[in-house]
């Protein structure tokens, strides 16, 4: 009975894995099919990735995602971290309002922020005189830094609440300059937090399209975006290409990061 | 400069940045936006505009707009139930069941999906939904003669990949819940002879309340303001309020009235975090 309990568990977990990865397997397939139609049976063709490496929209889409997205990572995670580390370290009024302040850009529907992004900063390029800026790449950054910001904070600041102030006061007190209280005890309680927390913010641009939609002016675009458009032109199985080569590249960077975090989290421990 | 000026620049130095970028990309918008959905005309309309509550009186006074409302909230409740039916089991699985390296590595792959692009998934369930995709060609292998069966532009086809893509939440979030329910607490309920279903009902349900709702929280939210997934998976079929604030922006150019739709999402937003967030309070405490 037990036996046959564990089987029914394991096959549901089967059965689970299967609808989460059927159709991310359907698209790879069709990436190297033939067929422009998405026509069976299957015939292997490397033709819609050579496609891809002339589709130079496509590909302009990309590297300003890349941009972004690595600006992003820069900026959300700077300013993030010196947030987070004003709510771990002091205790001033207001804090809990600016900490109650990170939600509405998690908990607001992505459409409605991007919707009055769009608005804003109309008005807001149009007093300025140069009504052409209210949307752009400089717009889209904007907005991608504003929904990572909050998850920079979060993730930083659940790191810093796991080591209390008083380590930092005991090197001082041990007699630790503020550098090296800042560089021997500050930096490795940060790090692992910091680097989650870029990986995240990286993440959150690279995948929005919400916002970037909305900011995204005629001719420029970011690789969502881009890809939107073309389905809804019609479907074409460059599509499938370049979404093969981002699942395959952000599944193979998060099983590297899976990996040493286990280690980094290991060793922290033993240490 | 005495030590609390210096801690207070400290702190001033250290939160302004951020919340300054947050102050111009996402509070002083709203605003805008809120003042936006007042006005009667849009601002790419180079004339001045005067107040109205014409836009909010659009969404009251016509027919059109409520069954655009029902099916946003529809799509949330049925996208949030299946995730939880299919997504409660596989995190009791996980978190009670399975143990060691197996569990590491089940619960690596379910949250990778989570790393790829939303829109390409919700892409790839064209080519799995549609007539002669693998649904279809599936069925006709088995049952040969069998009808067509094209999924695609439907009802079905929508929530099928809406609860694809937020399926890992739900996941996630029981996940932690049950994981730290101490299993000394499920031996004590059976030992006092409870049945398997009791303890699970007045022991595990209860503990694990808090992941439920936030992960329900996590899924309705962008679920009700989704417009891509509609638009690509349901075609025209099952229009929702979100696809049509989209087309206000960015078809017909009507500002003020997607401002209006805009501000109406977010008020049925804030009623269900209103209706769900007594439950948090009173089983999570402070976590």
């Amino acid at each position: 009975m037990k036996r046959l309990l564990d089987g029914g568990i394991r096959f549901y977990l089967v059965l689970v894995l299967v609808f989460l990865y059927l159709p991310i397997l359907v698209m790879a397939l069709f990436a190297f099919n033939k067929s422009p139609l998405y026509a069976l049976p299957f015939e292997f063709d490397l033709v819609w990735f050579r496609a891809l490496a002339e589709n130079d929209k496509l590909l302009k889409a990309g590297l300003n995602s890349l941009l972004i997205a690595l600006a992003n990572t820069v900026i959300a995670t700077s300013f993030g971290t010196m947030a987070a580390v004003a709510f771990g370290r002091y205790a001033f009024r207001g804090k809990t309002l600016l900490q109650a302040l990170l939600f509405p850009p998690i908990a607001i529907p992505w459409l409605v922020i991007g919707t009055a992004m769009l608005v804003f900063f109309f008005w807001t390029a149009r007093a300025m005189g140069v009504p052409g800026m209210a949307r752009g790449l400089h717009a889209i950054l904007l907005g991608h830094v504003a929904l990572s910001l909050p998850y920079v904070i979060f993730v930083v600041g659940a790191r810093l609440n796991d080591y209390p102030k008083v380590l930092e006061e005991a090197a001082a007190t041990l007699g630790a300059t503020p550098w090296q209280v800042f560089r021997r005890v500050s930096v490795p309680i940060l790090a692992p937090g910091v680097v989650a927390a870029a990986l995240f913010a990286f993440a959150v641009s690279f995948d929005q399209f919400v916002i970037s939609y909305f900011l995204a002016p005629p001719g420029v675009t970011t690789l969502p975006v881009e890809i939107y458009t073309s389905i809804r032109k019609g479907f074409t199985p460059e599509i499938n290409a370049i979404s093969t080569i981002i699942i395959a590249v952000s599944m193979g960077l998060m099983l590297i990061v899976a990996r040493f975090y286990r280690f980094g989290g290991e060793r922290s421990g033993n240490e | 400069m005495t030590p609390t000026t210096r801690t207070r620049w400290a702190i001033l130095t250290l939160t302004g940045p951020a919340y300054l970028w947050l102050a111009c990309t996402i509070f002083l918008p709203l605003l805008a936006m809120l003042a936006l959905s007042f006005l009667d005309k849009s601002p790419l309309v180079p004339k001045p505009a005067s107040f109205t509550l014409d836009n909010y009186g659009a969404y009251f006074s016509k027919g059109f707009y409520w069954p655009l409302t029902l099916w946003s909230i529809q799509l949330g409740f049925w996208v949030t139930f299946f995730c939880l039916l299919i997504g409660y089991p596989a995190a009791y699985a996980l978190a009670k069941r399975i143990k060691g390296r197996w569990r590491e590595a089940i619960f690596l792959l379910i949250v990778l999906p989570f790393w790829s692009n939303a829109l390409v998934r919700i892409f790839s369930w064209t080519m799995v939904l549609r007539s002669n995709g693998i649904v279809d060609m599936s069925v006709q292998a088995m049952f040969p003669g069998a009808p067509s069966i094209d999924l695609l532009y439907s009802y079905p086809a929508v929530i099928i990949g809406l609860t694809h893509s937020y399926l890992p939440y739900m996941i996630l979030t029981c996940y932690i819940a049950l994981q730290a329910i101490d299993d000394s607490l499920m031996e004590a309920g059976r030992s006092l002879g409870a049945t398997a279903f009791t303890t699970f009902r007045r022991v595990v349900l209860p503990l694990s309340l808090p992941g439920i709702i936030s992960g329900a929280a996590l899924i309705f939210v962008p679920v009700i303001g989704s417009f891509m997934e509609p638009r690509i998976l349901g075609g025209t079929k099952g229009a929702t309020l979100g696809m049509n604030i989209e087309e206000q922006f960015t078809v017909t150019a009507n500002w003020p009235l997607g401002s209006a739709l805009s501000f109406i999402l977010l008020a049925i937003v804030l009623i269900i975090f209103g209706i769900l967030y007594p439950f948090l309070r009173k089983q999570g405490g402070e976590a």
